[in-house]
């Protein structure tokens, strides 16, 4: 098998995984869901981080520089934007919360 | 080929974000998820410090530090209700640094090109597409940007000639990306780039603002797709896997979403091209209407048993959850049945309307979505508009010519008594009048929704 078709296998598969693990989700997480996939693009920083690291001209290095600093903004602001839509979510009534969480060892 | 537990770290990273999705797919997981895609991010960008002898390695540790700093600092200052232009502005972002890349890695490519073991055609394709539709996203997702924080119109913008325009622009992309294959240089490369900003600018720009929301989604999973290229170009597996998981997720949830509007994609993107569809009046309208001061609506309501609340994007504004959720108490302790019915794009986003309430700590079950309370209208008592126009507008049924028409509605039209509580009689987001507020049915109480909520709410309480 050529390493291109790897690649092809690879992406293939990730194209059915992608629809497969979102195909249930409620329109409530419609946009928390978009905002963490979001997120995860902005791992374009490591590749921005790689070509940086290997280059040897000025322009490139500056160019670089921006890419990250880019990358890193929607990567971080991202993960962080999510999480505090998502807390909303959750801190929504903390008694029955607790008594789910309690200890069960006792009981019944 | 880089050492076998790099290939390892990058494996279980990948693996990670395909559960974070999964996760954040789910009400109670969603947080777990993502924050285990943030944690699979930070290892993996990492990982390289380890492996490689990277150069300039203070620099880059700044520019990560610079990035982190702005991200944090924009995500905890924004308010909720202008999330959607923050993920379009994140988005534009991480585009634009999939585009630079490329560029950085076209650079690198191009005195290689001739080589018998340089880089093969479908290198230099992938370069070529990551560099065009980076910019696209960037460009697009600024115009977004620009349109929901109402820095320009809302309203769809277009001029003579706009498809041609779009048409040559298009075309010389193509021809480019070709030209980038057969014969690289580092100009064609830079006007690819700008070629792709301008392509963006005019995707985005004939785009109602009522339907914005649907195309960050879509350069959302553009982005996914460019940053899955750029795995590609780099022989990177983690960029491939999340690049396109975010590609294939992204265009699925768009479907999705334009699916709860009853639009197609094809038809938001270019509707306004084919002669104004998506163009509404805009203009206030002077036809008579009742209207009522906060005790009438008071009474209305205090004596109801059954009220359905409608929220929308006015409420947010006015910041108004709070005092709304208030009301609602104190209805429910004279025994009224009260729901907030909540439509899928409530709000500028799907699911955004949700995200408000919840911080206005509003109960999870009484979020009644559309399916499930539509057919509860009929043995409604009142119905409570608050700040929503589009939504509940009878036109999207009634009307084949209006943007609306085909998207699902709440059906208050169907209740005993509605009541808007509406700043003027400006018309919604879409731009249409709504056939319902001249309805006999209907009732107006004018006025800011906080200020309007806040009287309504003593004068229930003086019952």
């Amino acid at each position: 098998m050529s390493e291109e078709v790897v690649w092809l296998t690879i992406f293939v598969l990730s194209v059915f995984v992608g629809i497969e693990v979102i195909s249930k989700v409620s329109s409530t997480l419609h946009t928390p869901l978009m905002s963490g996939a979001n997120a995860i693009h902005g791992i374009i920083l490591l590749g921005a981080v790689i070509v940086t690291g290997m280059t040897d001209s000025t322009v490139a290095l500056v160019v670089g520089l921006i890419a990250i600093v880019l990358a890193a903004v929607n990567m971080v602001g991202g993960f962080v934007v999510t999480d505090r839509m998502l807390q909303m979510f959750t801190r929504r009534k903390p008694k029955p919360a607790k008594a789910d969480t309690g200890s069960t060892g006792g009981a019944a | 080929m880089p050492p076998t537990w790099v290939q390892l770290t990058y494996l279980a990273c990948a693996v990670c974000f395909i559960l974070s999705l999964k996760g954040l797919a789910g009400p109670k997981t969603a947080r777990a998820g993502n924050l285990l895609g943030a944690a699979a991010a930070v290892v993996a960008v990492a990982v390289p410090f380890f492996y490689l002898e990277l150069d300039h390695v203070p620099l880059i540790l700044v520019a990560i530090a610079l990035g982190s700093a702005a991200g944090v600092l924009g995500a905890q200052k924004v308010q909720m209700t202008q999330m959607p232009q923050m993920v379009a502005l994140f988005n534009g972002v991480g585009g634009g640094a999939a585009s630079l890349v490329a560029l950085l890695e076209l650079h690198e490519m191009v005195p290689h090109a001739d080589s018998a073991f340089g880089p093969g055609w479908f290198t230099f394709a992938a370069t070529a597409f990551t560099i065009l539709v980076g910019a696209v996203s960037f460009a697009g997702s600024v115009v977004t940007f620009a349109k929901l924080q109402e820095l320009m119109t809302s309203r769809p913008v277009v001029f003579p000639g706009l498809p041609v325009v779009f048409g040559v622009l298009l075309l010389a992309s193509v021809v480019l990306s070709v030209l980038t294959v057969t014969d690289p240089t580092m100009w064609i490369g830079i006007v690819l780039a700008l070629l792709g900003l301008a392509v963006g600018v005019l995707l985005v720009l004939p785009v109602g603002g009522a339907d914005v929301p649907i195309v960050i989604s879509l350069l959302n999973a553009f982005t996914g797709l460019t940053v899955a290229a750029g795995g590609y170009v780099l022989g990177n597996v983690v960029l491939l896997v999340a690049g396109t998981l975010v590609g294939s997720a992204g265009t699925f949830l768009t479907l999705l979403m334009a699916g709860a509007m009853g639009r197609s994609v094809a038809n938001i993107l270019f509707g306004a091209l084919k002669g104004g569809s998506t163009l509404g009046a805009g203009v206030a309208s002077d036809r008579p209407v009742r209207s009522a001061g906060p005790e009438d609506v008071a009474i209305l309501l205090g004596y109801a048993e059954r009220v359905i609340i409608v929220p929308g994007y006015g409420l947010a504004v006015a910041q108004a959850q709070h005092t709304l959720r208030e009301l609602v108490d104190v209805l429910a302790a004279r025994g009224t049945k009260v729901d907030y019915a909540i439509h899928p794009v409530a709000g500028r986003m799907p699911g955004h309307m949700n995200v408000l309430l919840a911080e206005a700590q509003v109960p999870y079950e009484q979020l009644v979505e559309m399916d499930d309370i539509n057919g509860e209208f009929k043995h409604t008592d009142v119905v409570l508009v608050v700040g929503a126009n589009d939504v509940v507008n009878p036109a999207a049924k009634t009307t084949p010519g209006a943007p609306i028409y085909g998207m699902p509605i709440l059906d208050a039209d169907e209740a005993k008594q509605i009541v808007f509580m509406k700043r003027s009689m400006r018309p919604g987001f879409a731009g249409i009048e709504n056939e319902l507020l001249f309805d006999p049915k209907t009732t107006l109480l004018f006025g800011d929704a906080k200020d309007s909520l806040g009287k309504l709410l003593s004068a229930v309480k003086g019952l």
